[in-house]
């Protein structure tokens, strides 16, 4: 790895979920405390697997990692910070206040904003406090705040703003208004981020198109904001070494072509490619092999795959979703889990049946709606939800209502607010609302869904108007009925997406516990990508896919009540015809 | 002086931008309060979502919360007294409760109900 050559004294790796960032992030500090180094490694996720990964259990505090003398590691955990401070604010108050006003106080302290701030007030107190990580060389952590974090913690208005109390608003800071003691370590760390001679930020990406967007993203956006000392890391790379294997051979063009288009501002970045390792990737030998670019050996011993039988093709789930003969049908996921491939398959299938059906898609491509459309379907109807427009358009609505009442600070920081994440999601979400109303003489299928957040939002905002003004509010009807729709399952059906993969598995869990406190339970998950069932002969594929039953079984025994999988593509299928074979 | 106090529903920001979608009433109240203060009111604002400790010291807000529940939310407190609940007032009933602007013929931007 390249940037370990002449390392900072911080190391921030960042990237989309099961990109890779841990992994490399560990290899990293294996790599630099092998030199001698005093090296602080800090996890910032939830469900970190670092103990797994060093062969230690760790705490909140710096734990030697035996096995490596001069290595130091820790997990934070931002849910378990948010849930904290959400149960200091809220606690005191349960006896106090009618049970309606706590729920609806929990809700404020459980958007994504919460957690995006409380993650932050993590990094800051290890980053800002000089004291707390003196005796170390570097310290490197496996996530970095977002750029929306560091903009609004970088505009003096958002701190004078909730540091009086004020009549004109508090911005997202408001869920964590209780730690504005922490304002000088805030501002320490946006100056040490912002600091190429003491730290980096490693983009950790995949040889996918989708990847490799996002990473320029992040990478435009950051660098915008000051942080220029970046690095990019192309992780799993992979090289067929048995060349009779078709998938192999697709799977290594695949990933060539991608990286044949690498966006602009990428290519002006140092650069390292790690190879695709054969399993996942546990404990220290392996994390060596990493930081020398060896590839690692393959080893399936330790995996216990249990005797799980493989669930059936998404062509099962059609019959009982064709039943009602109309309704919603939604799929979630993270990004990059190919959520439009299965709405649009679905949607195939069901106009194929005869049923008139809207295929409503966020994708920004929008490369399969336009290409289902060409195709000889005439009972299907491809339409767009573009989430930069409505975005757009929110932004204009609120700044032109809320925003003309505010100063030139307060406007700022309203633009700011603005850009959170939740902004988007409300904003996709009022087109939403208009689609799922469609959904009573016809089907409906989309490749998105409100979080249980924005449910929740929804539900009390309307139960307050309905409550307050006796009289319906001014939402239009589309929305009042939105909720029952969404909780009806003779109605609505939510398939889960996910990747046979660790941290992919985990983020569609927390979206699946996030949908469920909103009272809407998933109909099935999909797995899609998967290599399972299909022959392959190359080693590392092979290892891949014993791997892949640990996480097709955790999903089909503790997650999902219901479980489909769609086998790996070389890339997204064109037209009905190519849907048609994931129906398989 | 006169000191008014409004008690929020609870809101993660007085804008409400966060919620599924943004009240006019909101803004509208937000600069009427402001106006309030040029007048020489002392005003304060209280959010159920980040400032529940008010609530409680308040025993008229409270028991009215405890009896009521959300819906009463809302509350305007005029020198401890509950003056309007369950709505956001207009400019007038501001500057009728508080006294302000009562000789004059006009009030100064008055906004429409």
């Amino acid at each position: 790895m390249e940037f370990l050559s002449r390392p900072t004294r911080n190391l921030f790796f960042t990237g989309k979920g099961g990109v890779g960032k841990t992994s490399l992030a560990c290899a990293a500090a294996v790599f630099l405390a092998d030199q001698g180094k005093q090296v602080l490694l800090v996890s910032t996720d939830p469900a970190s697997n670092l103990d797994e990964v060093l062969g230690v259990t760790l705490g909140h505090s710096p734990t030697p990692v035996p096995e490596v003398p001069h290595l130091f590691a820790m997990n934070l955990d931002p849910e378990a910070a948010a849930a904290e401070y959400r149960e200091r604010m809220v606690g005191p108050y349960r006896k106090l206040l009618p049970p309606t006003a706590v729920t609806s106080m929990e809700e404020q302290f459980s958007g994504s904003c919460t957690l995006e701030i409380a993650a932050f007030d993590e990094f800051s107190r290890l980053l800002g406090d000089a004291t707390a990580t003196a005796e170390y060389a570097h310290v490197i952590f496996d996530t970095a705040p977002t750029g929306h974090t560091l903009r609004l913690l970088s505009l003096p208005s958002a701190w004078s703003g909730f540091m009086a109390t004020n009549t004109t608003g508090t911005s997202c800071l408001g869920p964590l208004a209780g730690l504005q003691s922490q304002q000088t370590f805030y501002q320490q760390t946006v100056r040490a981020l912002g600091d190429a001679d003491t730290t980096t930020l490693v983009l950790v990406t995949r040889p996918e198109v989708s990847a490799l967007r996002e990473a320029a993203r992040t990478s435009h956006e950051l660098a915008t904001l000051g942080v220029r000392n970046q690095h990019l890391v192309v992780n799993g790379v992979f090289h067929a070494a048995d060349t009779s294997d078709a998938i192999a051979v697709a799977m290594e063009r695949s990933a060539q072509r991608a990286l044949a288009t690498l966006p602009a501002e990428l290519t002006q970045l140092p650069q390292t490619t790690i190879r695709l390792s054969a399993n996942g990737v546990l404990g220290i030998p392996a994390l060596r092999a990493i930081g020398r670019g060896e590839p690692l050996p393959i080893s399936d011993a330790a995996v216990d795959a249990g005797a799980c039988p493989l669930p059936a093709g998404l062509g099962s789930l059609i019959d009982d979703l064709a039943a009602p003969g109309h309704g919603v049908i939604l799929a979630m996921g993270k990004g990059g889990v190919g959520k439009t491939t299965v709405a649009a398959a679905v949607a195939v299938a069901l106009a194929q049946r005869g049923f008139r059906v809207d295929l409503t898609t966020t994708d920004p491509a929008a490369h399969i709606a336009a290409t289902v459309e060409g195709d000889t379907l005439p009972n299907i109807q491809v339409s767009r939800i573009d989430p930069q427009a409505e975005t757009a358009k929110y932004t204009a609505e609120v700044m032109h209502t809320a925003g003309s009442a505010l100063d030139d600070p307060g406007k700022s920081l309203l633009a700011e607010d603005l850009r959170s994440p939740c902004t988007e999601e409300i904003a996709v979400f009022r087109a939403f609302a208009q689609v799922v109303a469609d959904g009573q003489d016809r089907f409906v299928v989309l490749d998105t869904a409100p979080t249980g957040h924005t449910i929740l939002l929804l539900d009390a905002a309307l139960a307050y108007h309905r409550e307050v003004t006796r009289q319906s509010s001014q939402m239009p009807e589309s929305v009042e009925k939105l909720l029952p729709r969404l909780r009806d399952p003779l109605f609505t059906r939510v398939l889960i997406v996910a990747l046979p993969e660790a941290t992919p598995v985990h983020e569609a869990a927390q979206l699946q516990r996030d949908l469920r406190r909103a009272g809407i339970e998933p109909y099935a998950w999909v797995i899609n990508q998967s290599l399972a069932p299909l022959v392959v002969t190359d080693p590392v594929l092979r290892s891949r896919q014993l791997h892949e039953r640990v996480y097709i079984r955790e999903v089909t025994t503790q997650q999902a009540s219901r479980t489909v999988l769609v086998p790996w593509l070389p890339e997204p299928p064109v037209g009905a015809s190519q849907l048609q074979h994931l129906l398989v | 002086m006169t000191t008014l106090q409004v008690f929020d529903k609870p809101m993660c920001c007085s804008t409400g931008v966060c919620g599924p979608q943004v009240d006019p009433v909101l803004p509208r109240f937000s600069s009427d309060l402001e106006w309030l203060k040029t007048q020489g009111v002392q005003v304060e604002r209280h959010n159920l979502a980040q400032e529940p400790a008010a609530f409680i010291q308040n025993a008229a807000v409270h028991e009215m919360l405890a009896t009521q529940g959300m819906p009463c939310l809302p509350l305007v407190v005029v020198n401890g007294h509950i003056v309007g609940r369950g709505g956001y007032p207009t400019r007038e009933m501001l500057a009728l409760w508080t006294g302000v602007g009562r000789t004059a013929d006009t009030l100064p931007g008055t906004s429409s109900a």
